[in-house]
């Protein structure tokens, strides 16, 4: 989506835990992430947020960090919620490279809301 | 969309949006720009975004927005406010992510021609010597007790390591070094993605380029400056990577909550902010100064990367290749500053965001070199445009908080831009202009095509025209670097 200065990422999903997975996905395809071909690892990510939208962006600047820091991707994801506690299941491989750098995932005009197909949002990101 | 007509004119460069426009705002907006530059503001969300930050608890004066403004997050980018101290808030959206982004600009005696045959080995020993692009490291590698120096004592920690002599310090802003910093209150991840990053240039619109003073407009400031007709000069831009956007981040997600605990109601999230005199409000902002001071000590380390690289491919051909510090700007930053309200001095906390400041003459915080001329204000224009050297001057105190514009500013999204422009032909048409161009990347150098800008000599002309800085050199890319 057209952003003026950053990039703006627009998913639907038809539910909650599915939105999330479209968002890490999308994000994945904007930075040009590549994953190895390698069986994956368990791990869990377990964070809270004030609503669901912050734990969006929990969620997601955990896989930056595990990008950048750690070189892990993830392949698949069981996302799941309690409240304001999210878990998440992941499926996680090296990452063989990434084309483009994103510096944060934004609150920006981030609303998470229903649709036709479920739920949508648009995500801004600085890149 | 707010039609033109809501605007007040006060000048061909000034407008401005009263007290009242908007039910909610707590002090008028200024505008800086020209009729078409407003236009443009005017086709995102850069204005109502400017009217939100009225809004923000304890801003004084006006909320000030400059020529080159573009859509941030929740703040503008190109936007100034200041908070009144200690009760007024403190908003790392109201800073930027990339916190401590700035530019350097240092001076050589170096001729166009002379140094031509060499530019290609110029440029891949720069691009060698300054890592850019993407990627977890590339930079030094410090331990977690060495970053927690840098980040203490910024481009002092640097003279220490001998990557910076007395003038470099001497002509940075702050001279490198923001009191206040507190490496204890970065987090753990901010710790781990700063520890391999000093020295790295980053990706995005961040470049290291050499340039051609093309034209002199003030002869004794740029005399001062070291800046003469005709010769190169080198400029950096870049600011605290992962450990900026990491300080950030975390604060912008800390803080999300606690405007309603202060009884603060705020019209955009990313504007979420806490009272400078609270624990979260002094939290964020040692954070925020040990962050910039990491910025300052990249941009020296980068400085003393590409001196190697200078001397490496340059000495014992050319009489003399050495690379000397002009200035180093801040362009993203919360500063405490004294400034007058209604005839009253007042300290605030101005917050800059994609703006530069531009102290005038005679005023403290500006080096002794520059006392009489006021303090450079570097501005890059985009690939193949121009970049500009300014001072600040008496009048940017008195009505612009003591700041100026910081580039060009986007014009066009980047997905668009990738649409219209092709990177390879982007390449070879800057190098019919004379501009070599080492890249990481095609797509995001398409992103960052100059028509992806705004004209750069019209933002200037606009501070130039309010009398908020003045022309000193106008520069000409002809080498480029960027990740």
């Amino acid at each position: 989506m057209a952003h003026t200065a950053d990039w703006a990422l627009k998913v639907w999903a038809p539910d909650l835990g599915g939105l999330f997975i479209q968002a890490a996905q999308g994000m994945y395809a904007l930075m040009g992430v590549e994953l190895e071909e390698t069986p994956c690892v368990e791990r869990t990510i377990a964070l809270t947020g004030q609503d669901a939208e912050d734990m969006l962006v929990g969620f997601l600047e955990e896989l930056l960090y595990q990008a950048e820091i750690h070189g892990e991707g993830y392949r698949s994801f069981d996302v799941r919620f309690e409240e304001q506690q999210l878990t998440a299941v992941l499926c996680a491989v090296p990452v063989r490279g990434q084309g483009k750098e994103i510096k944060a995932v934004t609150y920006h005009g981030l609303k998470i809301m229903e649709a036709p197909q479920g739920l949508e949002t648009v995500i801004v990101f600085d890149v | 969309m707010i039609p033109l007509k809501a605007f007040e004119k006060l000048s061909a460069y000034e407008w401005r949006l009263p007290l009242g426009f908007r039910r909610d705002m707590r002090v008028p907006v200024r505008f800086f720009a020209t009729q078409g530059l407003l236009e443009h503001a005017l086709q995102d969300a850069s204005v109502e975004q400017a009217l939100n930050a009225s809004t923000l608890p304890g801003v004084l004066g006006e909320v000030l927005v400059m020529p080159d403004v573009h859509q941030g997050y929740g703040f503008p980018i190109g936007g100034v406010a200041a908070m009144s101290y200690p009760d007024g808030v403190i908003s790392p959206g109201a800073i930027g992510y990339d916190i401590n982004c700035g530019v350097r600009l240092l001076s050589t005696n170096l001729l166009l021609e002379e140094v031509q045959p060499h530019l290609p080995q110029l440029a891949e020993a720069l691009n060698r010597a300054c890592p850019s692009g993407v990627g977890k490291g590339g930079g030094m590698k410090l331990s977690e007790s060495e970053l927690r120096q840098v980040c203490a004592q910024g481009a002092k920690w640097t003279k220490k390591q001998g990557f910076a002599s007395e003038t470099d310090v001497l002509l940075t802003e702050e001279e490198g070094c923001l009191t206040g910093a507190d490496p204890d209150q970065l987090s753990e991840r901010a710790i781990e993605r700063g520890r391999t990053q000093l020295g790295t240039l980053g990706s995005g619109n961040h470049f290291m380029e050499v340039s051609l003073i093309e034209e002199v407009f003030d002869e004794e400031a740029a005399r001062v400056m070291g800046l003469y007709e005709g010769c190169l000069t080198v400029m950096i831009h870049c600011g605290s990577r992962g450990l900026g956007h990491q300080v950030c981040s975390d604060h912008v997600r800390l803080l999300q909550g606690v405007p309603a605990r202060y009884g603060i109601e705020l019209p955009d999230r990313e504007l979420v902010c806490a009272p400078l005199d609270s624990k979260e409000g002094q939290h964020y902002l040692a954070a925020m100064n040990a962050a910039a001071n990491f910025a300052f000590a990249n941009r020296q380390v980068l400085t003393a990367q590409a001196r190697e690289a200078f001397e490496q491919v340059l000495a014992g051909k050319v009489p003399d290749w050495h690379l000397r510090q002009v200035y180093d700007i801040a362009h993203n930053m919360g500063k405490l500053e004294e400034h007058s309200f209604d005839g009253k001095l007042r300290k605030v906390c101005v917050h800059r965001k994609g703006a530069t400041r531009a102290f005038g003459p005679g005023m403290p915080g500006v080096p002794q070199r520059y006392q009489k001329t006021g303090q450079p204000v570097l501005v890059p224009g985009s690939m193949g445009t121009a970049s500009w050297v300014l001072v600040g001057t008496e009048e940017s105190m008195a009505r612009s908080l003591g700041s100026c514009c910081h580039g060009a500013g986007r014009l066009m999204s980047r997905s668009k831009a990738k649409k219209q422009v092709r990177g390879e032909d982007l390449r070879r048409e800057l190098a019919e202009q004379g501009i070599l161009l080492k890249a990481g990347s095609l797509s995001g150098l398409a992103e960052e095509a100059p028509q992806a800008y705004k004209d750069v000599d019209e933002v200037v002309e606009t501070v130039s025209g309010a009398g908020i800085a003045r022309k000193v050199a106008r520069l000409r890319p002809v080498l480029v670097i960027k990740g």
